[in-house]
């Protein structure tokens, strides 16, 4: 059944019914006269529903990759396109998640939550059962009137994951979502997340420098080189969900990570011995 | 997630228990502080037998300000509408002027230099200008007010709405907000404490302006009655104009300062004084 349904999965990629398209997409920064290239000609295809990981050494535009994908920062050459439509502004049918968590702290737990459907101008009280449901999900119950500086680190980007799903978007953007967080907050999240996506699968687009973190919660990993930033390579991860922490210690996995590792070898980011 | 729930209210119910002395403790110090000041002051002026032309006692400034009472509200209430108008002037042009500092570019280049430079001059040295421009009446104190206080307060705008975190805007655009959004729901907010912190540097500026005015040329106002009780050598009563424009000067900082705890309660400095902030 699973293997089923990658192979079918397999078989589309590539094909017009991509939710994502990233077409050959190069992005200079200027800085004082002088152009940085942050990512050089890279494309990739992401399908509805599909769970993607994006994996590489800081700096290497994978951010920056995201970043264009959400239209908040334009492309210098290249093409975008979500759903057909060419990327030219920020797209809405989405929610995102920084590394930071953004949170507005002059609004309580269940408003910075809300916020989502105040900016859109859409009813309140149609969505705060909602969001209250959300954040009852993520063990945040008792805390809605709280203001964000009560809370603790992984409780704040918990309310802030409840933030990107509140309207229900077709698509997620994590930029490092868990990157600050202790190890231990980490692993619940990502346990939390997978679980979240489980329910509708949305199309993930999921930026982070943890290989196991990578590979844990996607369909496909994306290895992306130093910069200039390029897809080095890509590896479908077939692993049946809903994976528990311990499949990390499955030979599986560590095949898994062993590529991505051997990648970064390659590019003399890790040195052993 | 329960271990992490456990350590959020176990920190809140410590800050409860804090909470309480902490709050007592300003009023206490303050008012302890002041009276002992005060009474120091009457001791020295008594046992070293100061002329009162000098250095009046304070029991003898608060006989002078009951005796001319009604005189000194009057002059109180013309001083207060001048720098209070000339305040709310300053508000009226220095918040919007910053956002347009903030937001255009042109402005920025155009307007930046000429603000700096008028802020360099000395508004005391042009104040017979602006009396000579305006008349000796009301007026002319409240530009002066309105000139002296207005800087601060763009200054704080400015540095106010650049504070905000790129993720907040960048997050709120997602959502579909264009500039008039992000400044209504992200970028004004998070600039509020540091419009307080303008406003309140702005508030004492003002007084200053007001008295100013009334230093050049006037026929009221607390500034003036300080001039003539001079002149006169009414020290006590001096000493009395003082006091009032203290009491003045509180009050109006004292409004801001409660306005400013409404306003931005959720903000670090807030958070502090109330000895409740979580250390996150």
């Amino acid at each position: 059944m699973l293997s089923e349904v990658s192979s079918e999965a397999k078989s589309r990629q590539g094909s017009d019914d991509a939710f994502v398209r990233i077409d050959d997409v190069v992005k200079f920064f200027s800085s004082h006269s002088r152009d940085v290239k942050a990512v050089d000609g890279v494309s990739l295809a992401i399908r509805p529903g599909e769970f993607v990981s994006v994996v590489g050494p800081s700096g290497c535009g994978k951010s920056t990759l995201m970043m264009m994908v959400s239209g908040l920062i334009p492309v210098s050459a290249g093409r975008i396109e979500v759903r057909q439509q060419k990327v030219a502004a920020p797209v809405t049918d989405v929610g995102i998640v920084f590394q930071r968590d953004a949170l507005l702290e002059w609004r309580t737990v269940l408003d910075n939550v809300l916020l989502q459907i105040d900016v859109r101008g859409l009813d309140r009280t149609a969505y705060e059962a909602k969001a209250l449901a959300l954040l009852k999900q993520v063990g945040l119950s008792g805390f809605e009137q709280s203001r964000p500086w009560e809370l603790s680190g992984g409780m704040r980007q918990r309310v802030s994951m409840c933030r990107a799903l509140i309207h229900n978007p077709s698509m997620l953007l994590m930029d490092e979502p868990f990157g600050a967080l202790d190890a231990l907050t980490r692993e619940q999240m990502n346990l939390d997340l997978q679980r979240i996506w489980m329910e509708d699968r949305k199309t993930v687009l999921f930026i982070t420098h943890s290989i196991w973190e990578a590979i844990f919660l996607a369909d496909r990993v994306i290895v992306m080189s130093p910069r200039p930033g390029r897809i080095a390579t890509e590896i479908t991860v077939d692993l049946p969900r809903p994976r528990r922490l311990a499949v990390r210690e499955s030979a599986e996995f560590g095949r898994y990570a062993a590529q991505v590792r051997e990648q970064f070898q390659k590019f003399g980011l890790l040195v052993e011995g | 997630m329960s271990a992490i729930e456990m350590s959020g209210s176990a920190v809140r119910t410590a800050n409860e228990a804090k909470k309480s002395p902490r709050a007592r403790a300003p009023f206490v110090y303050g008012v302890g502080a002041s009276l002992a000041f005060l009474a120091a002051w009457e001791l020295f002026v008594r046992l070293a037998q100061v002329s009162p032309l000098l250095l009046p006692a304070p029991s003898e400034v608060l006989i002078t300000i009951g005796m001319n009472f009604s005189l000194l509200l009057q002059m109180s209430a013309v001083t207060a509408a001048e720098f209070l108008l000339g305040f709310l002037l300053a508000l009226i042009v220095g918040i919007p002027l910053g956002a347009f500092v903030v937001f255009s570019r042109p402005v920025r280049l155009a307007v930046y230099p000429l603000l700096v430079a008028f802020q360099t001059i000395p508004k005391a040295a042009v104040a017979p200008i602006f009396i000579v421009w305006l008349g000796a009446g009301m007026t002319s104190k409240v530009l002066i007010a309105l000139a002296i206080s207005f800087f601060p307060i763009v200054i704080d705008t400015v540095i106010g709405l650049r504070s905000a975190q790129p993720e907040t805007i960048y997050l709120v655009r997602s959502m579909g907000a264009g500039p008039l959004k992000v400044f209504w729901y992200v970028r004004f907010p998070a600039a509020l404490p540091a419009i307080f912190g303008g406003l309140k540097v702005a508030s004492t500026l003002a007084v200053v302006g007001a008295i100013v005015g009334e230093f050049v040329s006037a026929d009221r106002g607390l500034g003036y009655l300080v001039l003539v009780a001079n002149g006169e050598l009414n020290t006590r009563l001096v000493f009395g104009c003082v006091v009032m424009l203290t009491v003045l000067g509180t009050l109006f900082y004292g409004f801001l300062e409660v306005a400013e705890k409404f306003a931005v309660r959720w903000h670090v400095s807030a958070r502090q004084l109330e000895g409740l902030d979580t250390g996150h």
